[in-house]
């Protein structure tokens, strides 16, 4: 370990700088210029780089992610707002034609039944005229049948008086004979 | 595991089982090691900005609305760091997230591609760790005075304190403030080397077991096993720590904007 050491520094030693050989390699002053030099060309460049172009670009990233999981999150909400109201325009649509069918079916039974009453009253009452005429139809045919009943019962009292006595009653006995016999 | 692997092809070698030399900083380029030397740690420092630059650049560049795996990688990372801001310094110091998430993540990138074997670990230099607790401290003081002028000095004035007692109170206030960067520097930096010269050790426990022949062959699979928990220990550390230092720098910048307490 330690004749490596040796060799090692040997092959890099510096002219009147005596110190490489048994330095703590971290320890060794040597390299600090070069190592401080190399350190601020580095980190210099990284301080730029990142500075000027890769952290606003990260940043506007985000942020444009953001914006758009906002703007799509608001644009969804509003569909949704949307679609209930459609959905409540829609129930109440349904709702409206369900009450105006069963209005129109109420109605229709209404006037079904009333049509229902009046052609029945309509119906009867051409059939109380008809059995009215009728009826006076048979009265005057029973009058009629009547009257030529009372000639008949006239001329059958008149030819029997005559036939059983002989002579020819006068018109006005006859009738109130036949009238007595009527009432009787 | 696999640097352990590594090990076993080089056994013969030494230089492979000395737990230290991990940390060596070598000129990839040169002889000499110059303030302009491109060395393995320099070469790393590169690979991990150019990992982080492809993760936050490339990955976000579709800017897609619902992301991929490297995107949404990309996003955690902001959320992450971003909440952290937010959580200990409040909208104001968003200002700072830029430098935070920076640091978070080379620390972050840095521990973890430190842990791939046969790499160097960025943050296992000690001079790494404390520049970037000197630039931290920097800018707590800097941003401190800009926004505050001397009301900043009230940092070290606790208020309600006994005017007998204060001179003792300034001073560890004072001494806390300026222990701030060291603790800062040497927390991590202690963290990625301890943690690495461990699995090394294990390493090397395997390699000289399986050398040494008799009964310590057949018991050679036991550090085997413990560098495997180890190591997923160790992936723990890299993470936390380089939580830990974003978290910290957060409250350190905290007391920037909002000195009073």
């Amino acid at each position: 370990m330690a004749t490596e050491h040796d060799s090692h520094s040997a092959g890099t030693e510096v002219p009147g700088g005596a110190a490489h050989s048994d330095v703590f390699p971290p320890f060794d002053t040597n390299h600090f210029s070069s190592q401080l030099l190399w350190l601020a060309l580095t980190f210099g460049a990284l301080y730029l780089l990142m500075s000027r172009i890769a952290l606003p670009r990260v940043a506007a990233i985000l942020e444009n992610r953001q914006a758009t999981i906002t703007g799509d999150l608001d644009y969804s909400i509003a569909m949704q707002k949307q679609a209930e109201e459609a959905g409540l325009a829609c129930d109440e649509l349904v709702a409206n034609a369900r009450m105006r069918a069963q209005a129109l079916a109420e109605e229709t039974h209404l006037r079904l039944a009333e049509e229902a009453v009046e052609a029945r009253k309509a119906l009867e009452a051409d059939l109380k005229d008809r059995l009215g005429s009728a009826e006076l139809r048979i009265a005057e045919a029973k009058a009629r049948a009547m009257h030529t009943v009372e000639e008949i019962a006239t001329e059958a009292a008149t030819a029997i008086v005559q036939q059983l006595s002989g002579k020819t009653p006068d018109a006005a006995s006859i009738a109130s004979a036949l009238a007595a016999a009527k009432t009787a | 595991m696999a640097r352990t692997q590594g090990d076993l092809t080089v056994a013969a070698s030494e230089q492979a089982n000395d737990p230290i030399h991990q940390f060596i900083v070598v000129p990839l380029f040169s002889e000499h090691i110059g303030a302009a030397s491109f060395t393995n740690a320099s070469l790393f420092m590169v690979i991990v900005a150019l990992a982080v630059t492809f993760l936050m650049v490339l990955g976000t560049s579709g800017k897609a609305i619902v992301p991929g795996r490297l995107q949404a990688a990309a996003e955690i990372s902001y959320e992450f760091v971003a909440s952290t801001v937010r959580g200990t310094m409040g909208q104001e110091g968003m200002r700072f997230f830029p430098l935070v998430f920076s640091l978070f993540m080379f620390v972050v990138f840095s521990n973890i591609i430190g842990l791939i074997p046969y790499t160097f670990t960025v943050t296992s230099q000690i001079v790494v760790t404390f520049a970037f607790a000197a630039l931290v401290i920097g800018a707590v003081i800097i941003y401190g005075v800009m926004r505050n002028g001397l009301h900043f000095l009230h940092l070290f004035v606790p208020s309600g304190v006994p005017a007998l007692l204060l001179p003792f109170i300034v001073l560890i206030e004072i001494i806390s403030f300026v222990s701030r960067p060291v603790s800062l520097s040497v927390r991590l930096f202690a963290n990625m080397l301890a943690g690495h010269i461990t699995l090394k050790v294990f390493g090397g426990f395997v390699v000289m077991m399986l050398g040494s022949g008799a009964l310590a062959v057949v018991l050679s699979p036991l550090p085997l096993v413990a560098i495997v928990l180890l190591t997923a220990f160790e992936l723990l550390v890299a993470v936390l720590q380089a939580y830990v230092f974003a978290i910290l720098t957060c409250v350190y910048l905290n007391d920037a904007i909002h000195p009073g307490h």
